[in-house]
């Protein structure tokens, strides 16, 4: 059984590599690299996610409704991923849902404020693919983006697509 | 109180399936990126070998090793103690070379590939090859130059998965300034 270390010096140097590849011979990067760092670690997420929501939700009963996955995203995904709880779900009852948490474990070991600010989106970009993908295989379409203000706490906005 | 425990051991495996899953789609993602395994192989030797440099600091805090008297006592400690702390195994060390200079870390199984079948245009990827560039990274922090590499893999149609490790040389003291504060430690 893994150590949980192991995905968290794991996942660093996923980023690392992302953006050291992108940025190989050039001097600097520009935001179409950013967007395409940004995109392809959140595509490894997305498979990732799915993944893990096939074997947690394995034994589970359907659910009743939106709302109902969400809250299973919030708490039980949320806790065997992340080792918490989402903090404060809020939703507009018309697919729009702010997932905050305070301490998301993904940006403790990065910083306790403001420091790295800029940073954070690359830590955040596999969350927000394995987000997604979990949401898919619980057949929901959605697009998944984090905002963070100050670290460690983050806030994740889930779009659901209407078909 | 089972409850409780099979809470435990269910964040434990799901964090265990986080760490495999995620290698699985590194490894994914890099086949897209190279055209061919060695590029694959060297990719993942190389980003293993950054977090290997890494890891060594986590390994020694959490560990209290002291300083390795010599090369089999190293073997001893990657396998009953750092294969076991961190991915819940204890290979067996086998192979001794007559100059005791090499050896082997045979692995009855190899949890980054739960779940994982190579397809057949991949017949020379080292799926696991991360690990090599890890068991280096980390060795070198502590002065020691090896070569490491996979001689066996299940993936590959072998029995079990073995990983064979070279003592190259002894590193003379370079330590980077950020890991200096270890040479006190590594002596103790």
């Amino acid at each position: 059984m893994a150590d949980e270390s192991l995905f968290d010096f794991l996942h660093m140097e996923i980023v690392s590599h992302i953006y050291r590849e992108q940025q190989s011979s050039k001097e600097e990067m520009d935001n179409k690299d950013r967007a395409v760092c940004v995109s392809v670690l959140e595509s490894m997420g997305f498979r990732v996610g799915q993944g893990l929501i096939e074997r947690l939700t394995r034994d589970s009963p359907s659910f009743k409704d939106e709302l109902d996955v969400m809250k299973f995203v919030c708490k039980d995904f949320w806790t065997k991923v992340f080792k918490r709880q989402i903090d404060n779900l809020r939703t507009n009852h018309q697919g729009t849902y702010v997932l905050q948490d305070n301490t998301f474990s993904l940006l403790t070991q990065l910083s306790n404020g403001k420091q790295y600010l800029d940073q954070a989106p690359k830590y955040l970009a596999f969350s927000c693919g394995i987000v997604r993908g979990a949401l898919s295989n619980l057949g929901l379409d959605s697009v998944v983006t984090a905002e963070v203000s100050v670290m460690p706490s983050c806030k994740f906005q889930v779009v659901v697509q209407k078909l | 109180m089972s409850r409780q425990s099979n809470r435990t051991t269910d964040s434990k495996k799901m964090n265990s399936e986080l760490f495999t899953l995620t290698y699985g789609a590194l490894v994914t993602q890099l086949c897209k990126d190279y055209e061919n395994d060695e590029e694959v192989n060297k990719q993942l030797d190389k980003m293993g070998y950054n977090i290997g440099v890494r890891l060594i600091e986590d390994f020694l805090s959490r560990s209290s090793i002291g300083r390795c008297q010599d090369f089999r006592e190293t073997a001893d400690v990657i396998a009953k103690v750092a294969f076991k702390m961190y991915l819940g195994i204890t290979p067996s060390v086998t192979n001794w070379s007559p100059a005791g200079d090499e050896f082997s870390l045979i692995l009855e199984n190899n949890p980054l590939v739960d779940f994982v079948e190579l397809p057949d245009n991949h017949n020379t990827l080292v799926y696991s090859n991360l690990l090599c560039g890890v068991l280096r990274g980390a060795l070198e922090m502590v002065q020691m130059a090896v070569d490491v590499k996979f001689a066996q893999d299940t993936l590959r149609g072998d029995n079990v998965t073995e990983i064979r490790m070279k003592f190259i040389k002894r590193i003379e003291e370079n330590l980077p300034a950020r890991l200096s504060h270890m040479r006190n430690t590594v002596r103790g």
